[in-house]
């Protein structure tokens, strides 16, 4: 047992903040974890017995912990965000233990997202990075006022290194640990601004090759603990059987077989199904076989067939007459067209894809009174407060959220229904933790797709072939109207994140942006970049075809359109030189996209082969260039564009999903087919930081491109056939050879 | 009551013959590490060595396993130490990391048979193990890199 130093900070702007002092505070033995734990590190958390109320702690032994307060789910958060709180801290970071934020949104929210906790969107270092580096350099300056203290020395005559304090004239050091474990905080307690956090050229962390991830080693020998693993005492198990279309009910339940499937102890009907609790995992999938339900057949989603749906939204994108709520007006784009020389007018589709994420969607909760415990890979601990809550009938306060590592997530695990299930029966059985988990066939049928959708996009050029006016009509469902209303309401029905990526920074003297909602009831949901990855796919094509249309190269076009844009004219050249851009390849073709999403600036190049025989497309290799704003982590960067490629060449080739009379008809890996080894091309990533400039997202930043630059390289391949319907499957891409 | 071997210590488990041993492994003998994927045997999450062999755990039943021995990557070294976990950490592979276990099994018994295998020769063996994160191109050099430094 140590005593430790424990701070509270909480952020009043992004420019300076208060530290609050907890005191010296309760010990903890933080020595007690293990060095390969971030598995374990979620342990004290589970146990209940520790309930951090600060970024950092700082034990007698010297050892920091820090707060990750974004969740894990590959994209290597869990160490970027301690890492900035280490580095302006001078934390020594071999001696750092990193612990996942408990749901307290008020402490631990994203200042840059609404407050509140919920991964995605590519938001967290972007929205986290000033108040954790604040944080870090406020901790810092408190133990240095503490040290002057304890050395009876002016604070302007101390430095640090990692983990202590410096009186360089008189050659004395304190370690942080004999700090926390003597000082007496100081009063008024240092305050940090801007002006206290290190100049870049003084960052021992950030942009360093050699920190590994902090979740690595667990992810290699089975320690790693994800919401799936969860194991507690007297745990049962529960299955749910999900009504076939969305938004019917169980009507009648025959369960006679179901409850005689020794194990199982309880049959919930529950609005949406039918729950089966258990004492084995496989008493209730076997017994969610046996159930014979009738369902109600009154949900409008039964009228919902995706590629009829698909064929209507296309001819909305092109009856002009169709008025769209504007997302984006920067002069009379219409007119100028009107007065064009040439005018491109094309469409471009996406299908619904799901997510598909490796750890299937499940939860364990326990419910005890009004009060309700929760173990689950949640992308959106907040969220999950406030569903539960709903379900037992208590106060989002009343909720423990327990985070554990996320087997993918891709925005399905910002949703709530597998949280619904877990504690609609754990309330079945109070006082005892239920865990559910979704079979995959339910994963995928069940699954929040990306939203299906059809793009009008219209541009006018003139004589000399500039660019006069573009037109971009969106039409798809919204993903906001149903997840958060009032967003989606105060936007006068704009979606925001259905059109994300559709305004973009190439240089056009009228640029106009509409969103036509259509409403056909079938739930959809963030997916891996969501808007960006189908806007950018019609954008970047259309670039291209305007450089066709012109009888340009297309890395030109979109230089001259990026003219006074240095950080974009540096990752498309960096890629072309990457790529040999001008040197022909026989029996092959290149093509290039770009994309400024995220924050973050992103050129790729794709290498593909065609088979004419059978229209499958295959992609050899592609080149990526990133501008991150700052490279916190370089190394770890190259995997997140490593994760947008792969599985953007998935997306863009294989991933699909039809809805027929409301039905989803894949199921397995075996009907929703996404990419493999044997299809993932060779990639090769150059991360080019531009210092001084933002931080940028990361974790989408990869994808949007890929997928056009693969269309772009099968155009120039075959003199100018273009596929404009996510996925190019064999099928599509025959009938376009064909056309 | 079936008995078998896992990672070297026997076992006895009172569960219906025809279970399926993923969850054998991971809710009754709460080795985590096995992951379910897809219950068909098309992703490779669920891979375990049954008698050195790679064996999707998801479609095979408790009974199969009676008298045999099965190792699970708890069971692949004491420490980490097996050449393809160093190899995994000195590539950074693991994303969201759920598929790794699966991965690695499979590497595994690949490196058993071919202790220098071609990139085409990797490729095919791995096929069956799906990576969501797409984290294929470091698997493959971590392979390579176990078999160059063993």
């Amino acid at each position: 047992m140590f005593r430790t130093l424990q701070l509270q900070s909480r952020a009043l702007s992004r420019r300076s903040f208060l530290v609050t002092a907890g005191g010296l505070g309760v010990a903890v033995a933080f020595g007690g974890l293990p060095d390969l734990a971030y598995g374990a590190a979620i342990a004290p958390a589970a146990e209940g017995d520790f309930r951090p109320n600060a970024w950092v702690t700082i034990a007698a032994d010297g050892s920091v912990s820090i707060i990750a307060p974004a969740v894990e789910m590959g994209q290597g958060i869990t160490t970027t965000l301690p890492l900035l709180v280490a580095e302006e801290l001078d934390a020594d970071w071999n001696r750092v233990r990193v612990v996942q934020a408990p749901s307290d949104a008020e402490t631990y929210g994203n200042p840059g997202f609404y407050g509140i906790q919920l991964t995605g969107g590519s938001e967290s270092t972007r929205g986290y990075n000033a108040l954790l580096r604040l944080t870090g350099a406020q901790t810092r300056l408190i133990l240095m006022a503490a040290a002057a203290g304890m050395l009876n020395v002016p604070v302007r005559e101390l430095t640090t290194e990692p983990n202590r304090v410096l009186h360089s004239s008189s050659g004395r050091t304190l370690d942080y640990g004999e700090i926390a474990a003597s000082a007496v905080l100081p009063d008024p307690l240092p305050q940090a601004t801007e002006a206290d956090l290190k100049p870049s050229d003084r960052w021992r962390y950030i942009g360093s090759r050699t920190i590994p991830r902090i979740d690595v080693p667990s992810k290699i020998n089975g320690t790693a603990v994800f919401g799936i693993d969860v194991q507690l005492p007297d745990m049962l198990y529960g299955a749910v059987l999900r009504a076939p279309v969305q938004d019917e009910r169980p009507e009648a339940i025959d369960d006679a077989d179901a409850r005689s499937v020794p194990g199982v102890t309880h049959i919930v009907p529950l609005p949406y199904g039918v729950g089966i609790i258990g004492e084995t995992v496989e008493a209730t999938r076997r017994a969610k076989d046996l159930l014979n339900v009738t369902w109600s057949t009154t949900s409008r989603v039964r009228n919902y067939t995706s590629q009829r749906l698909l064929d209507e939204y296309r001819a909305v994108g092109r009856d002009l007459g169709q008025q769209g709520v504007s997302a984006h007006t920067n002069g009379d784009a219409e007119a100028a067209i009107a007065g064009a020389a040439t005018v491109i007018e094309v469409d471009y589709m996406s299908d619904h894809v799901a997510h598909a994420t490796m750890e299937p969607m499940n939860a364990t909760a326990l419910v005890t009174g009004d009060s309700v415990e929760i173990w689950a890979p949640t992308q959106g601990p907040t969220g999950t407060q406030g569903f539960a809550a709903g379900v037992v009938g208590t106060t989002p306060d009343k909720v423990k959220v327990n985070t554990t590592l996320l087997g993918g997530g891709f925005g399905r695990k910002a949703e709530a229904d597998f949280i619904v299930d877990a504690v609609s029966l754990a309330k079945a059985v109070e006082g005892r933790p239920v865990k559910v988990i979704w079979s995959r066939e339910d994963d995928v049928r069940h699954d929040k797709f990306r939203p299906l959708e059809a793009q009008h996009v219209k541009v006018g050029l003139d004589a000399e072939g500039n660019i006069v006016g573009w037109r971009h009509r969106i039409v798809a469902d919204s993903i906001f109207a149903r997840t958060l209303p009032p967003v989606f309401e105060e936007a006068g029905g704009h979606d925001d994140v259905v059109t994300d990526g559709a305004k973009f920074n190439y240089t056009v003297p009228a640029h106009q942006i509409e969103y036509l909602r259509q409403d056909n009831g079938l739930a959809i949901g963030f997916w891996f970049a969501v808007g960006v990855g189908y806007t950018r796919f019609a954008i970047e094509c259309v670039v291209d075809e305007i450089a066709a249309v012109r009888g340009v190269d297309p890395v030109a076009l979109r230089l001259e359109l990026l003219k006074d844009q240095p950080r974009a004219r540096n990752v498309i050249e960096t890629v072309a030189r990457m790529a040999q851009w001008d040197r022909a390849r026989d029996g092959r073709g290149l093509g290039v996209a770009y994309s400024d999403a995220f924050g973050s600036h992103c050129a790729q190049v794709a290498e593909v082969s065609l088979n004419r025989d059978t229209g499958a497309i295959r992609v050899h290799k592609v080149w990526c260039a990133i501008d991150p704003g700052v490279a916190i982590q370089p190394r770890h960067i190259e995997a997140m564009m490593i994760a947008g490629i792969t599985g953007g060449t998935g997306h863009a080739l294989f991933e699909q999903i039809n809805v027929v009379d409301g039905e989803v008809q894949e199921s397995n890996f075996d009907t929703y087919r996404v990419i493999r080894m044997s299809e993932a091309p060779d990639i090769e990533v150059a991360v080019v930081p531009t210092p001084g400039s933002p931080f940028g997202g990361i974790g989408q930043a990869g994808l949007p491109p890929t997928g056009p630059a693969i269309a772009n390289a099968v155009a120039r391949l075959t003199g100018g056939v273009r596929l404009r319907h996510y996925p190019f499957t064999p099928e599509r891409v025959k009938a376009a050879l064909d056309a | 009551m079936t008995a078998f071997t896992i990672n070297g210590r026997a076992v006895d488990v009172a569960a219906e013959p025809d279970t399926p041993l993923l969850w054998v492994i991971r809710e009754h003998l709460k080795l985590t590490g096995t992951k379910f994927g897809c219950g068909i045997a098309q992703c490779g999450a669920c891979t375990v060595h049954v008698d050195g062999e790679p064996t999707r755990s998801c479609q095979t039943f408790l009974e199969d396993v009676a008298g045999r021995d099965v190792t699970t990557i708890e069971g692949l070294s004491s420490d980490a130490s097996h050449p393809l976990q160093r190899a995994w950490i000195a590539e950074q592979v693991p994303q969201c990391g759920y598929c790794q276990s699966g991965q690695i099994m499979q590497a595994a018994a690949l490196l058993e048979h071919t202790p220098s295998p071609t990139r085409d020769e990797i490729v095919a063996h791995m096929d069956g193990n799906i990576c969501r994160c797409g984290t294929y191109v470091r698997i493959i050099s971590a392979i390579q890199r176990a078999a160059r430094e063993g």
